[in-house]
């Protein structure tokens, strides 16, 4: 039996319960001063990055090191432009090396589902990042961050707010939030938002201003300076005047509403300093929060024998229809 | 290959679909037809029970020769075309080097004569190096040996309108005819897989229908402006097959061909992430494929063709956005053709002959091929067994690749026998 966690959306709601109860006692040995758990030991997670992302790499290293995993990082150089070292010839390398789970990060979408089916690997797959397609961890940690400041997230109104369009965090936000059973709204303007997003089971909205008042969350993403070269907006001012969150904004949230990002900012841009460094901010938080999911997801793919999360079984990716 | 030309006695074919008949093949032609029919010397083919067909002609091909050797060759597309019951295969030109120059076209010319399974018509390119900025030698490639008529820089679009307005006037100075790869570059950069809720989902860039259409429509336009021939590549969604239509309606020379893949599979398939899948145009919606089968049974559609592109097997065995764009067809085609028109009850076998014979071969002014099976017609002819059905495994290919993405899916029908003008190239469902 293999697991993997490649979509938010392979989740039941009692799979992202596991996690998030998992992650609380995980969050609580933060608190200690011996910060580590034997349940991995013996295990090997090799942390596979096609992409450079150093924050993600190192809260993975530290789930698994804290967990006594033996972690191995792979970095490997390649672009849609460049292919480099081919993703099959690295995943056949690893496996050979005994990998036990792969956390693999990629520029392309789709490269940690091709490296949990293609056949190429036994190893559990966790998916940090593919693409503009998902990013499950960092919606659990974002999930996980949202309770301790909100409780259940039953009828809780969480705003995303940017880049919608080549966001995985949106993506992977979108899907897991709607099967805790918050309401999500996506505000973007009309370029950066998907084609075909009504069937996503979502709210949108191009206006700011008129969905922060009922917010309970309100999550600002990254955008990219160069959309503007491709005529996503006109110019950063005119994004930041429509899009961005400034203390004017921040003003008309309710008291108790939060505000979250997953990094890195870009001050002035989608958010302002002073909101990003005010009481409301959890930005920090969510780092912290995100070594303890990541732990949470490596323990129960890989530690507990009744391990339930992802729900992926091996399939063979080639032929016929899915 | 057998060298010699023998004297075949065809007995019990149903000429496309019809009463059971007699065929003698004799001399390169069809020399009787008939009941009770008999050659001194003549080898006996047992066609009961199976379809009689004219050879069929494909419009568009890869066969990747010169320049990706390791892909395909002429020698091993033109098997792969005989298996598939093709007589004749129109070659695309982006090779390496580009099928640009007389030189070049009549060197895939006469590989396809020495290779001898099927005859190849070069395709020539429209402009220099497929780069869209100067005409390449139109001209030249049609006095040639080649005899090109079909202009082509497909995989490309030819985006600039001025440069498409003189590639369609210029090629009637021989009865030429501009096929496009209707692809607006700008809206399609970076493109992964038809635009949708799909790849919105996915995270694959998508490839919006209206890429497509907008430059089917400026073509249809530019095509009446200057009165000549138009023949539009790969339609691939509904919207295009309602400009053609309106295009036709008006009287405009304008013609269009669909592939078997978008007649039968749909962008769901995307899902997998597997890029066996991944093809140019992508594959599009079920509502898509629906209107296709319509305007190919209405003559909308003129033609199916395949886009046979082959690929090594590791352009396609990695990450969706890094693969090939392209698969295998001309070994499918025919039960593709079958299951999405024939058995479906759009169209009969006459129909298939028309659209996957007779049309492509007027469009591409083929002298010899796209002839009914009549005496003193070129003895092309293929005979299929509708009746059965098999299970494609992409080992069993005559191509050099195998990036077929029907692998483990029953298709019904199977090539027989095909014949070129009297000789056999596939008998008994084998290559001769």
């Amino acid at each position: 039996m293999r697991r993997h966690l490649l979509s938010a959306g392979d989740l039941t709601r009692d799979d992202a319960q596991l996690v998030l109860d998992t992650a609380e006692e995980m969050r609580s040995l933060a608190d200690r001063p011996i910060k580590k758990l034997p349940a991995l030991r013996g295990r090997t997670v090799v942390n596979l990055f096609f992409e450079d992302s150093t924050r993600t790499r190192i809260s993975f290293e530290a789930a698994a090191k804290r967990l006594s995993a033996d972690v191995i990082n792979f970095s490997a150089k390649g672009s849609s432009l460049s292919k480099g070292e081919s993703l099959k010839d690295t995943a056949l390398t690893l496996e050979a090396m005994g990998a036990d789970a792969v956390v693999c990060r990629h520029w392309a979408s789709g490269a940690p589902h091709l490296l949990a089916h293609a056949g190429w690997s036994r190893s559990s797959v966790v998916n940090a990042g593919d693409g503009t397609h998902e990013h499950p961890t960092q919606a659990l940690l974002d999930a996980f961050t949202m309770t301790r400041h909100l409780g259940p997230l039953d009828g809780r109104r969480v705003a995303i707010v940017g880049d919608v369009l080549h966001s995985r965090v949106a993506r992977s936000n979108a899907l897991l939030l709607r099967t805790l059973g918050a309401e999500v709204t996506l505000v973007a303007p009309p370029t950066l938002l998907p084609l075909g997003i009504e069937g996503w089971g979502v709210e949108t909205s191009y206006d700011l201003d008129a969905v922060l008042p009922k917010a309970d969350v309100v999550m600002m993403l990254r955008v990219q300076r160069e959309r503007m070269n491709a005529a996503f907006f006109p110019s950063v001012r005119e994004y930041s005047r429509r899009y961005g969150l400034d203390a004017r904004r921040m003003a008309t949230l309710q008291d108790h509403a939060i505000v979250m990002h997953p990094g890195p900012m870009i001050r002035g841009m989608e958010i302002t300093a002073d909101v990003a460094d005010s009481d409301r901010s959890v930005i920090v938080e969510q780092v912290t929060n995100g070594v303890a999911v990541r732990m949470a997801v490596l323990y129960l793919l890989l530690g507990g024998s009744e391990a339930a999360i992802g729900g992926a079984e091996d399939r063979p990716s080639g032929g016929g229809e899915a | 290959m057998s060298p010699q030309t023998s004297t075949y006695v065809v007995r019990g074919a149903r000429v496309l679909g019809g009463e059971p008949t007699d065929l003698v093949l004799r001399d390169g032609v069809v020399a009787e037809v008939g009941p009770g029919l008999s050659a001194a010397g003549a080898e006996v083919v047992d066609a009961e029970g199976l379809v009689a067909l004219p050879g069929l002609v494909d419009l568009h091909t890869h066969l990747r020769e010169p320049g990706r050797e390791d892909a395909e060759t002429v020698e091993t597309g033109t098997r792969a075309a005989a298996m598939g019951g093709f007589t004749a295969v129109h070659a695309m030109a982006n090779t390496a080097p580009v099928a640009d120059t007389a030189g070049v076209v009549e060197q895939v010319w006469r590989l396809g004569t020495e290779a001898g399974y099927c005859d190849v018509q070069p395709v020539g390119a429209v402009t220099v190096g497929l780069g869209g900025e100067r005409l390449a030698e139109l001209g030249a490639m049609a006095d040639s040996a080649a005899r090109v008529r079909v202009f082509s820089d497909d995989g490309h679009c030819v985006a600039d309108p001025v440069l498409m307005r003189r590639a369609l006037e210029y090629v009637k100075a021989f009865d030429g005819v501009v096929a496009q790869h209707a692809q607006e570059p700008r809206l399609t950069e970076g493109a992964q897989m038809n635009e949708g809720e799909l790849s919105g989902r996915l995270g694959l860039q998508g490839w919006p229908a209206v890429a497509e259409e907008a430059i089917i429509a400026r073509d249809c336009l530019l095509t009446a402006h200057v009165g000549s021939r138009l023949h539009v590549c790969h339609v691939s969604t509904a919207g295009s097959v309602e400009i053609v239509r309106w295009a036709k309606s008006k009287g405009w020379d304008v013609t269009a061909e669909a592939c078997p893949h978008h007649l039968l599979l749909t962008d769901e398939l995307a899902a997998t992430y597997d890029p066996i899948y991944k093809v140019n145009p992508p594959l599009r919606s079920a509502s898509d494929v629906e209107a296709l089968r319509a305007g190919l049974a209405d003559g909308t559609i003129d033609i199916v063709a395949t886009d046979h592109a082959p690929h090594p097997h590791e352009d396609k065995d990695c990450e969706w956005p890094a693969a090939a764009f392209g698969m295998l067809g001309l070994e499918t085609a025919l039960s593709i053709v079958q299951q999405t028109i024939v058995d479906t009850g759009a169209l009969d076998w006459t129909g298939v002959a028309e659209r996957m014979s007779y049309a492509p071969a007027r469009i591409g002014r083929l002298a010899g091929h796209g002839r009914p099976i009549e005496v003193g017609e070129p003895a092309n002819v293929v005979l299929y067994d509708a009746a059965t059905t098999r299970v494609v495994d992409p080992a069993d290919t005559a191509s050099l690749s195998r990036n077929t993405p029907y692998a483990g899916r029953e298709l019904p029908g199977r090539v027989v026998a095909t014949f070129l003008r009297g000789r056999a190239t596939v008998l008994d469902g084998k290559l001769t």
